[in-house]
């Protein structure tokens, strides 16, 4: 057998999605410095370009499954309402006790000093991240027996459950929720610190996941979307790429959960924590609106899907959930491959794709 | 010379159907053995109970004189015994050259390796077994926009890539026009004799398996029929009644 390799001279082509293309750092420019620029330039909108970003992992994440691995999880906001408590009883248990902070006689008037709350977010990001990622092993170990529709329903039902039983846990403050420890500063400092928190979260993500899909992992949990009886026939460790798939969305849902409490200030389970209707449905949405299984698509979709949302909260209320019912019918009905997925289709030499027809006329070109 | 597979009184029923009835056969290490049967005769539950893809009800399979019957499918692949679909299956959404990176032996592989890059070493790897198969100039295209024949082929590059011991083939040449057949023949006995792949081989194509194999086992109606020489089943009364037909 005659190395094809050899005669090449060793050049190696690496695969489509695991360069870093000229689009790409365009893009990211872009949106690095549409991240700076944001809220100097609207300054009344920050809380909400906060929660773009917050958008933008969501969708990221829940894409890890849902896109790249073909498993589609409608309980992926159980991590960040879990993150969202976990980081609050870290902040609140390191300093007091948290059965007394949140009993309804002396809801939240333990004082914190500035030291002890930052000292308390970031140690309670930190087990946001680690705790949710632990969630996700121990419900893995449960739920990746189900295949298909039976994965979403069973992924919604944790989702679900979870609201109900955070509500009946009064060491955490029931259905009543806890009042999260108050920011010691200005209302508009408050606003920045958490602006810079979401949109490092959202960019460490996208930096992360673009790592994460040019190592062998990337192409494993693809394989498992294609076809996963294929995969177990030929010894790939399904269980062991499904568990840390699903514990990385965890990691980065659980940080985004903390945020999201620190920047409302008070958290319950059922519209802040676990609001499995709205944001659990959002991260879905957005990442079919941009295209799933792409690493732009889950970007965009949320950058999209975000702004119609608040333009529609905002001119035509009353008729904003009809506006993102239409969106969503639209991209299922007619558009199913999303905007980034329908770009590669049209134009597959932007994204390295290669067609049939490209790769005959390159080697005309070459002979 | 060792068997490298010996499954020993194998029995498998779906409900009330019999698929395999106490079933025994060998694989010696380094050869080509055949198995044929006609249509229903049990032949790919058999294949399905030695990769372990679902639990026999009776018997012995032993691997490299290890029981395997317990094992489960990708552990078994691990050991390094491999199997091919009957009904052709790859990574449809993935490219020629992913399908075959993704395929390197996950014998060895500790929980950090999923984290690593490929080397380049494997991409050679991977372009010089296209290469082998003739896949060489279709490695970036989406191997679900392979026709079928290529799907085979890619399929098979798959399996070398994954350096099995033992390859279970599961009609490798079904659907394949007769132009392709013959070099897919030839690179079949490649793969046993350069790379010394012990191979096992589902096969309905008579000048095929006859020219190939060195032992070949009959199946019918679930139970073994005969085994022997492909000289021997040729001529076997019982083989040609009920399945190969009076010439």
């Amino acid at each position: 057998m005659t190395s094809v390799a050899d005669e090449r001279g060793k050049q190696v082509e690496p695969a489509a999605r695991r360069m870093i293309t000229p689009h790409d750092l365009i893009m990211f420019g872009a949106i690095v410095l549409f991240g700076i620029l944001g809220p100097l330039l609207f300054p009344n909108y920050t809380f909400q370009i906060a929660v773009l970003w917050l958008m933008v992992l969501f969708a990221q994440t829940w894409d890890v499954m849902g896109g790249q691995m073909g498993y589609n999880s409608l309980g992926n906001i159980f991590f960040f309402g879990a993150g969202m408590y976990i980081c609050a009883v870290t902040q609140i248990g390191l300093f007091t006790d948290v059965g007394a902070f949140t009993s309804s006689t002396d809801q939240g008037t333990f004082n914190f000093t500035p030291d002890q709350y930052y000292i308390g977010v970031a140690a309670g990001l930190v087990f946001a991240a680690f705790g949710s990622s632990l969630l996700a092993v121990a419900l893995g170990w449960i739920v990746f027996g189900l295949r298909g529709p039976y994965f979403a329903i069973g992924t919604l039902g944790i989702a679900l459950g979870a609201g109900e039983l955070v509500g009946a846990w009064e060491w955490v403050g029931g259905g009543g929720g806890i009042p999260i420890p108050v920011y010691p500063g200005s209302g508009d400092g408050k606003s920045f610190f958490y602006y810079c928190l979401c949109f490092g979260a959202a960019m460490a993500t996208f930096i992360f996941l673009k790592w994460l899909y040019s190592t062998r992992f990337g192409l494993a949990i693809n394989a498992i979307r294609d076809d996963e009886e294929k995969a177990e026939a030929m010894g790939v460790h399904t269980m062991r790429h499904k568990t840390v798939a699903w514990a990385i969305s965890a990691f980065f849902l659980g940080i985004s959960g903390g945020l999201f409490g620190n920047m409302t200030g008070f958290i319950e389970p059922l519209e802040v924590a676990f609001p499995a209707p709205t944001f659990g449905i959002f991260m879905v949405a957005m990442a079919l609106l941009g295209g799933k299984g792409t690493i732009w698509g889950p970007v965009i979709g949320a950058i999209l899907f975000h702004i119609v949302k608040e333009a529609t909260w905002t001119y035509f209320l009353g008729w904003q959930w009809v506006a993102l019912g239409v969106i969503i019918i639209v991209n299922i009905v007619f558009f199913q491959q999303g905007i980034v997925g329908w770009l590669q289709e049209k134009y597959p030499s932007w994204f390295g794709i290669e067609v049939e027809e490209r790769s005959s006329s390159a080697k005309e070109a070459a002979e | 010379m060792s068997n490298l597979i010996e499954v020993r009184n194998v029995s498998k029923a779906f409900g009330g159907v019999v698929a395999n009835d106490s079933i025994s056969i060998e694989v010696p290490e380094g050869q080509i053995t055949g198995l044929i049967g006609p249509n229903g005769s049990g032949k790919t539950t058999l294949f399905n109970s030695v990769v372990g893809y679902h639990p026999i009800d009776s018997g012995s399979i032993k691997f490299k004189d290890k029981e395997i019957s317990k094992l489960r499918v990708q552990q078994i692949a691990r050991l390094g015994m491999l199997r091919t679909f009957q009904q052709t299956r790859i990574y449809g959404n993935m490219n020629c050259i992913d399908n075959m990176l993704i395929s390197v032996p996950h014998r060895k592989a500790t929980f950090f390796d999923m984290f690593k890059p490929y080397p380049n070493e494997l991409r050679d790897k991977a372009e010089d077994l296209l290469e082998f198969v003739g896949l060489y100039e279709k490695r970036k295209l989406a191997s679900g926009d392979l026709s079928f024949g290529q799907q085979k082929l890619l399929e098979f590059a798959m399996a070398l890539m994954n350096e099995p011991e033992v390859l279970l083939l599961d009609e490798p040449t079904a659907g394949i026009n007769p132009t392709l057949i013959n070099g897919l023949i030839d690179r079949l006995k490649l793969a046993n004799t350069e790379f010394g792949i012990t191979l096992f081989i589902i096969e309905h194509n008579m000048r095929v398996i006859m020219n190939m194999a060195d032992n070949i086992y009959c199946l019918a109606h679930g139970e073994l029929l005969a085994s022997g020489t492909p000289d021997q089943i040729q001529n076997d009364q019982s083989v040609i009644d009920a399945y190969l037909g009076a010439h």
